[in-house]
């Protein structure tokens, strides 16, 4: 008897640790929300605060409530606050399109930043063009998209792997090994890269792709051994990259044998790899924690104040951080949160982001970039190694590229 | 030629990988028919389990204990998950046996719970695990083939688990009650088998097990919140095709499913290869619906 109940007081005793737990964690996305009621203008914040995506989009929440945070300490937009709406998009693109819904219709929000999958956008796409919503979306993408009610913060196919593949033809070799996961971005990136090393005199010695979430790279790892590529441009997104990275060290192959080039690999992803395990490989971003400019050493240290010491930032968290100081300029100069009147008013905008100055685009809503190789240390940081000089103009469909003349359709 | 012998051994490693993490699925669905949804989560835990004992190391042990810390996370690792099964076992469990589809929705949802507790505690990002010195690199054998001592070492675990787990169930007294129950529940409970006591013993031992292969995924793979949901469905196929409640039948559905996927990927792509290895496998239940091998009993009910 005495047992039972000592079993079911263990039975109560976990279902409240896991009730607390919840709230908890509740009570932390919260916390962002400024809680007057009176003047203040609604953002909404839409990101995959659980499933498969968590890892890499709660950060980009924590960069955007920090940009929010700090323009309402100095007074927010147009004398009003600025209150964050957050929502989980769960990692699930039905999800997206329907929490997006709900910002647009139920909160009215002025606009939403959020999604990181080029899945998601493409889930939200139809519902911010209906309702005709404001979208900024952070992450760098394939391209071939240009939506009138999406901002894209991130880089475009020109500004990340056009450039890098371009460097790599000329310092590593001819010889290009394609891996990536199974979905629209990886071979979407991969048809440009094709056209690219067909009419530049690369070589294709192979293309593979796994599904996302895929964990034994050993058999790739033996097929880029029996390929002798020069390099091997990844593509692989989430976990996988950890598995892939860990495995090819285990098989005896170091950066000094082949290089690869990844595009979804930034700091944040590489904590997780272990550095000594990509240490020596290459990747293509707009911007690094070591981005030398005085507005990123002022912006590292505030991000690594606010959610501890042993945080890093990296690009997507940047360009989110953007997306949110270049909505609340449009909104200043457009005196108003009226979604056609930002627009208008941000064309040709300006900012001095911790990667360097960025422009709008009023064409096509993409911003103009520095484009940035590094080479990952032993410390997990990246060191740049080459860098465009100026920002490059975005051009999603790759119209100025003779050879990308087939790909946008 | 070394790429095809490397093929080998990689099927044979993917192999262990998959036995290990199938091999506590396949005791616990064998002896209570309990879809465990939650088995993935509880590879995690033990993932994680090894994270924190690095951690315990790394602040404690000096540097020359610390490359020891792999060995103290496995069993560190079989405790906790062990007491985390049951744990769930008297508080959910036991409640749903012979609901089927409701053992799946419960379990799916303590999955669920603690994906998200893992998510509170430790951060959403992977965190990372340095693999202990002695098992970076690997055995060079002939030109360029090499094998990765970190699959070696997996291989070599697998072999004791499953020669420890078939010592549990085959030489000792508590083994053979398992193996009643497991035939014959109304039988065995007729005969004094204190039958609640062996289904919690048996949920905690799969747990534990399941927790020794987190441990062990830590050397290939990432260590986050969803980690064991990757690994869950192969090890479903595994305990379905090597046929329930056999220990030869896991190691068997093992190697077909790791040196057949790793076969097909090599001769295809790992899209198509995993596509074909589903099919294939479909087509074999159709002919054989009970798997590869199977336990003859008497159970009415059975």
């Amino acid at each position: 008897m005495i047992k039972k109940k000592i079993m079911r007081l263990l039975a109560v005793m976990l279902a409240a640790f896991l009730l607390l737990s919840g709230c908890s964690s509740q009570k932390a996305g919260e916390t962002g929300a400024a809680k007057e009621s009176g003047d203040v203008i609604k953002v909404g914040i839409l990101h995959s605060l659980s499933g498969t995506m968590a890892i890499s989009e709660v950060s980009v929440r924590d960069a955007e409530l920090m940009a929010i945070e700090e323009i309402n300490a100095k007074g927010g937009v147009l004398g009003k606050k600025i209150q964050p709406v957050i929502e989980d998009g769960a990692s699930d693109w039905p999800t997206f399109a329907e929490k997006a819904k709900k910002l647009l219709q139920n909160d009215k929000v002025a606009t939403v930043f959020g999604c990181w999958t080029s899945a998601s956008r493409k889930a939200v796409l139809p519902v911010f063009e209906q309702n005709n919503g404001l979208l900024w979306y952070p992450v760098q993408y394939e391209g071939m998209e240009a939506s009138p009610n999406i901002f894209y913060t991130g880089a475009a196919p020109n500004q990340q792997i056009v450039p890098a593949v371009d460097w790599l033809l000329k310092n590593k070799g001819k010889k290009f090994f394609l891996i990536g996961s199974d979905y629209v971005f990886p071979r979407t990136a991969n048809q440009i890269i094709k056209a690219q090393l067909a009419a530049s005199g690369g070589e294709l010695v192979a293309e593979e792709y796994t599904p996302l979430g895929y964990t034994d790279y050993s058999t790739i790892v033996n097929k880029i051994k029996a390929a002798q590529p020069d390099v091997v441009f990844n593509t692989l997104n989430g976990d996988s990259n950890v598995a892939f990275f860990k495995q090819l060290k285990d098989a005896g192959i170091s950066a000094q044998d082949i290089s690869t080039c990844s595009v979804s690999v930034a700091e944040e992803e590489i904590r997780g790899i272990g550095a000594d395990n990509m240490k020596g490989h290459l990747v293509s971003w707009n911007y690094y924690q070591t981005t030398d400019t005085p507005e990123n050493q002022q912006f590292v240290a505030n991000y690594k104040k606010k959610y501890g010491q042993d945080r890093v930032t990296d690009d997507p968290i940047e360009a989110a951080y953007d997306a949110v100081y270049l909505w609340a300029a449009a909104v200043e100069k457009a005196g108003s949160t009226d979604v056609e009147k930002v627009k208008a008013a941000a064309k040709g905008l300006e900012f001095k982001a911790p990667e360097g100055l960025v422009k709008i685009e009023g064409e096509n809503q993409h911003l103009w970039k520095p484009v940035r190789i590094g080479e990952v240390q032993a410390d997990g940081m990246i060191k740049e190694i080459w860098n465009s000089g100026e920002a490059v103009r975005p051009d999603p469909y790759l119209k100025t590229y003779p050879w990308a003349a087939g790909l946008s359709n | 030629m070394s790429i095809y012998l490397m093929q080998i051994f990689n099927g044979i490693s993917v192999s262990s990988i998959l036995m290990l993490a199938a091999l506590g699925l396949a005791i616990i669905f064998g002896l209570m028919k309990i879809i465990n949804m939650a088995h993935g989560e509880l590879i995690m835990i033990g993932a994680y389990m090894t994270y924190l004992t690095q951690k315990v190391f790394e602040a404690y042990g000096g540097s020359g204990l610390f490359s020891l810390y792999f060995i103290a996370a496995i069993p560190a690792a079989f405790l906790t998950t062990a007491l985390i099964g049951y744990v769930l076992e008297v508080t959910i469990i036991k409640r749903l046996y012979g609901r089927i589809i409701d053992s799946i929705l419960a379990t799916w949802g303590v999955s669920l719970i603690l994906q998200q507790l893992a998510r509170s505690i430790f951060g959403a990002p992977n965190v990372e695990v340095k693999s202990p010195l002695w098992l970076n690199g690997g055995l060079l054998l002939m030109g360029n083939l090499q094998l990765p001592y970190k699959r070696l070492f997996i291989i070599l675990l697998v072999t004791v688990c499953i020669i420890g787990v078939y010592w549990f169930l085959y030489r000792t007294a508590t083994g053979r009650r398992v193996r009643a129950v497991m035939q014959n529940r109304s039988m065995a409970e007729s005969l004094g088998i204190n039958t609640r006591r062996i289904d919690a013993l048996t949920f905690a031992l799969g747990s534990g097990l399941a927790g020794i292969a987190g441990c062990a995924l830590t050397l290939l793979g990432s260590i986050g919140p969803t980690l064991g949901t990757n690994y869950l469905v192969d090890t479903f196929m595994v305990v379905v095709l090597g046929g329930v409640g056999r220990i030869v039948g896991t190691i068997a559905g093992a190697f077909t499913i790791g040196i057949g996927s790793t076969s097909l990927e090599f001769l295809t792509n790992a899209s198509l290869g995993k596509v074909l290895m589903f099919l294939l496998v479909i087509l074999f239940l159709q002919w054989k619906p009970q798997g590869l091998f199977t336990i003859s009993s008497r159970e009415l009910d059975g």
